[in-house]
This record gives C-alpha cells, sequence and structure tokens, in this order.
C-alpha cells in the first residue's frame, strides 16, 4: 500500500536532510585523506574551482559561456525531435499504415545508444554545431514519438466516434481530438525526452564539440583537473533539474486545467 | 422525406468460433419528423440498431438507410447523443457546439447566429466558456444535445441519452426533449430501457425481442397522445396519471415482461 503523503515542512525537512548527508559523507571521505586530493576532491575545492571557472577562461570561456553553448545545442536538438517526433506519433497512431511503415525502423533504431552516433556525427558534421544536434536529437526522440503514439492511442473511442459523427477529417481528428487527448502523455514524454537528451550532450561534446559542458570536462580531465570535471558534473546536474522542473510546472498546470 | 429504413438487417458476430445471432430480420421504418423510441430488455441490440444508423457499426445482412442513402459511414447529417455524452473534455461548451459546423463548412456569423440560438433553447446561456468537467451531468447533455441539433441533421440518434443522469435531472431532460421535439419536430431515433420515458416521448414504440433481437411490437403512440391531448399537461407527472398514459405503459411493461418470464425459469 502506498504511504500517506507528507506535510509540506516535513518533505523540505527530509530533501534538504538527504542534500547534506551527501554532503556529509563526500567531506568525511575527502577530511580522511585515503586518497589524495586529485582522486577525490573535497567540496571546497570544488566550490574554489567554481569561482574560478566563472570568472577565468577555461578550455576557451568561462563556464556559463559553455552552459549556454550547451543550452543552445540541447535546445535545437530537443526542438527538433518535438517537431518530428510528436506529428510523426500522430500520424502512426491515426494510419495504420504509416504505423506499419515506420514501426519496424524506429523499434530496432530507439535501441542504439544516442553515444553511438558520435561516429557519423563526426564524419557529416565535424565540429559544427550539426553533430551534438544529432546525439541530442538521438536521445530525446524516442520517448517524445513513444508518448505521443501511445497517449494517441489511448485516447477514448467515444470521443473518435463523436468526431467522426461530427464529419471531422482526418486532419481535425489528430490535432483537434487525437493531439489534446494525448496532451498528458506527451507532456510526460517531454520530462523523460529531455532527460534524455541533456545526458546525451555530454557524450556529444566529448568529440564534436569545441565549446560547452561537455568539452569542458574533457579538457579538465586532459588537463588532471578532477575539480573542474566535478563542476561541469554539479552544472548538468542543477540545469538538468531545473529543466525538469518547468516542464513538471507545466504537466501540473495542464492536469489541472482538465480538471485530473 | 428524412426517414430511417431498416431493410431485413441483421448482425451475426464471431466470438470462438460460433456464430451468434444479435439481431434478425430487422424491418422498421421511421418516418420523416417522427420520433420513433425503441425499447427492449438489456442486450437486445438495441443500441446495435442505433449504432448502425450511424453508420458506426455495420449490419451483416440487409442494409440500414437514411433518405434513400444506404449508410455506410458516421457523418453530421446523422447527428448522435450518446449515453455517454462524449463531449470533448478540451474544448469549451461553445467550441464543443461549434465543432461539426465547421465540417459541414458553416460560415462564421451564420455558426455563431446558430449557436447562440441553441445555448439559449438549452439553457446554457452564461456557460459558454466552462469546460464540460465543470458542469452537471444534466448541463453537459444539454451541450451534447445542443451540438447535435446545432447540426440540423436529416436524423437524430440518440442512445439512452439520459440514462447516466440521476432521477430529477432526467425529468426535467425529459421535459425539455418533448417541448423540443413539438416545437422543433425532427426526425428522432431514440434508444431507451425505460418504459415511462419511452411513452412519454416517442410517436411511436418499437418493442424489441431479446436473444435474438428482432421487432416484437410496434406501438402507436402520437394517435392516443393527440386524441387524449397529453400535450396540454406541462408536467410529466400530471400526463403520467392519465387512464390513457397508465394503459400503454401497462402494456409495453407486459410486452417487456414477458420476456424476462423466459428466463426465470
Amino acid at each position: 500500500m502506498l504511504q500517506p503523503p507528507l506535510a509540506p515542512v516535513r518533505f523540505w525537512q527530509l530533501s534538504a536532510a538527504g542534500g547534506v548527508s551527501f554532503v556529509a559523507v563526500w567531506t568525511v571521505a575527502a577530511l580522511a585523506g585515503i586518497t589524495s586530493r586529485d582522486f577525490l576532491p573535497a567540496p571546497w575545492d570544488v566550490i574554489e574551482r567554481f569561482g574560478q571557472l566563472v570568472t577565468t577562461p577555461f578550455a576557451g570561456y568561462v563556464l556559463h559561456e559553455h552552459l549556454l553553448s550547451s543550452l543552445q545545442r540541447f535546445a535545437m536538438g530537443f526542438v527538433l525531435a518535438v517537431c518530428i517526433g510528436i506529428p510523426l506519433g500522430l500520424l502512426m497512431a491515426w494510419f495504420p499504415w504509416v504505423d506499419r511503415i515506420a514501426s519496424p525502423v524506429f523499434e530496432t533504431v530507439r535501441f542504439i545508444a544516442p553515444i553511438a552516433w558520435v561516429p557519423f556525427a563526426a564524419l557529416w558534421f565535424g565540429t559544427g554545431i550539426g553533430g551534438p544536434v544529432l546525439i541530442i536529437f538521438m536521445g530525446a526522440f524516442p520517448p517524445v514519438l513513444i508518448n505521443t503514439y501511445r497517449g494517441a492511442k489511448q485516447v477514448d473511442r467515444k470521443y473518435i466516434e463523436a468526431s467522426q459523427m461530427l464529419g471531422a477529417s482526418s486532419w481535425r481528428a489528430m490535432t483537434e481530438v487525437l493531439l489534446p487527448a494525448a496532451v498528458p502523455s506527451i507532456v510526460a514524454g517531454l520530462r523523460i525526452s529531455a532527460g534524455l537528451g541533456w545526458q546525451s550532450l555530454v557524450g556529444a561534446e566529448l568529440i564534436v564539440a569545441s565549446s560547452g559542458v561537455g568539452y569542458l570536462m574533457v579538457k579538465g580531465q586532459a588537463a588532471i583537473s578532477t575539480a573542474t570535471v566535478m563542476c561541469g558534473m554539479a552544472a548538468i546536474g542543477v540545469i538538468g533539474l531545473l529543466i525538469d522542473v518547468v516542464l513538471r510546472r507545466a504537466q501540473l498546470l495542464i492536469e489541472k486545467r482538465r480538471g485530473l | 422525406m428524412a426517414n430511417i429504413v431498416f431493410q431485413d438487417v441483421q448482425r451475426v458476430f464471431h466470438q470462438n468460433g460460433q456464430a451468434f445471432v444479435a439481431l434478425k430480420d430487422i424491418n422498421l421504418e421511421v418516418q420523416d419528423r417522427e420520433f420513433v423510441a425503441i425499447v427492449g430488455p438489456s442486450g437486445c441490440g438495441k443500441t446495435t440498431c442505433m449504432r448502425m444508423a450511424a453508420g458506426l457499426e455495420h449490419p451483416t445482412g440487409g442494409q440500414v438507410s437514411v433518405d434513400g442513402e444506404v449508410v455506410t459511414k458516421p457523418g453530421p447529417d446523422r447527428a448522435v447523443v450518446f449515453q455517454a455524452f462524449a463531449l470533448f473534455p478540451w474544448k469549451t461548451v461553445w467550441d464543443n457546439i461549434e465543432f461539426g459546423l465547421h465540417s459541414l463548412g458553416v460560415d462564421a456569423p451564420e455558426r455563431k447566429r446558430r449557436i447562440e440560438q441553441y445555448i439559449a433553447l438549452m439553457g446554457l446561456g452564461g456557460y459558454e466558456r466552462a469546460y464540460p468537467h465543470q458542469l452537471s451531468g444534466g448541463m453537459q447533455q444539454r451541450v451534447a444535445i445542443a451540438r447535435a441539433y446545432v447540426l440540423d441533421p436529416k436524423v437524430l440518434l440518440m442512445d439512452e441519452p439520459f440514462g447516466a443522469l440521476d432521477a430529477q435531472t432526467r425529468v426535467v431532460m425529459q421535459e425539455e426533449l418533448v417541448r423540443l421535439a413539438r416545437q422543433h419536430p425532427r426526425t428522432v431515433l431514440f434508444i431507451t430501457h425505460a418504459v415511462e420515458e419511452a411513452v412519454y416521448l416517442a410517436d411511436r414504440i418499437v418493442v424489441m425481442t431479446r436473444r435474438p433481437g428482432g421487432v416484437r411490437e410496434i406501438i402507436d403512440v402520437k394517435s392516443i397522445r393527440e386524441r387524449e391531448d397529453w400535450d396540454q399537461h406541462k408536467r410529466i407527472e400530471d400526463v403520467m396519471d392519465l387512464p390513457s398514459f397508465v394503459h400503454l405503459r401497462t402494456h409495453v411493461w407486459k410486452l417487456l415482461r414477458d420476456q424476462h418470464a423466459g428466463e426465470d425459469h
């Protein structure tokens, strides 16, 4: 059985306790001196390095410039995934023949990790923006398509029948019935999609980029500056969390408007 | 000339390799501007009859035609009012009523005029911008009825439209539908299992047999209603007290009861 939900104060207390414990264990491990500081930098090393990265360019740019560059690529790959994934998902849900044509290819390709596309990203796009965008797209695309398709497939038959008896064309059935009916599922898909896309970013920037958080981390590794790598990890985690918070807000808003 | 014709309609289901006859030899003609109610025990296939006229299901034998054309698929000339309302939850009351008018290519000023007319007629004023989930069941079904009537369809098909409403709301809706049907007569095929509802609303009642579903008896209500002038009474309970109403109701009840009796033994 599910436990009853926590009171808001308790909720935030426990969340804070989780964060504090994590830092505490990290601090103790660093202070114990079992390993060298380069092997596991202490929290204050990371904070100090963070201060430097914000003011002094590393790997060509300061930290927020790297972040901005990463966010741009992410936005392009993500928007591309949304612009192709939602219409294709609706078409597959409405026309069985589109489903039959697209499914075998999609169902195979989606199991290939985005990082596996790195050689082609480098080959096709060099160090241009196309390479990282392709890899982010490969990560972000499947959840959008799958959730659009499933959401549209699960629309209550009575709405389809109502739209048919009201003379709706295929276009109107897809845009005015399937799409709005699938919105909760699509938004849930966007959250997964943004997560996977943002994760794939580091992989993309490892090889086919000359800026970005991933690139910063590679350069940090080369310079044996583990604190730099950790700054990159922290930045990715925090930005990922922020993206998810925004999408979760959107999801709650939509559900509230629908009276769910 | 907008009539519904069921001609030797048959419906056979196949389940686990066994043929199961759901409907057999349905012959029925609904005249222009006639209100016909189909009553029958549950599972007799009365909803299937309506769905075949709507084009949402298809007969395995015979044919259903509306206005001389054989029904093959659903369309706005045969508007349906569903038991489960089936209003689009993501559209406002206004947009729900407008949906079908777009398909018919009705221009904007005319759409506005017709929607406003039915919003007033169904007592939906002030709720134009509300979403279905913000309305009671009765109000939702008013929207669904407006959405069907606004199309000015050849025929209206209603599948137990008041079946999901509470008793009080149901009575109000029945009175409103009578008012609407007498003021704006349309060709209506009305499915119900409530005998009183059928006697109160219909010009003719088709009583169906159960498994395989067929036409048991067709009862003419209109001539009795007009002779006894039921419509002088505004309230449903006053009509229900009239001896002629009671007599008809009992007659339909017995026809249905006979069929259940066969199962009890």
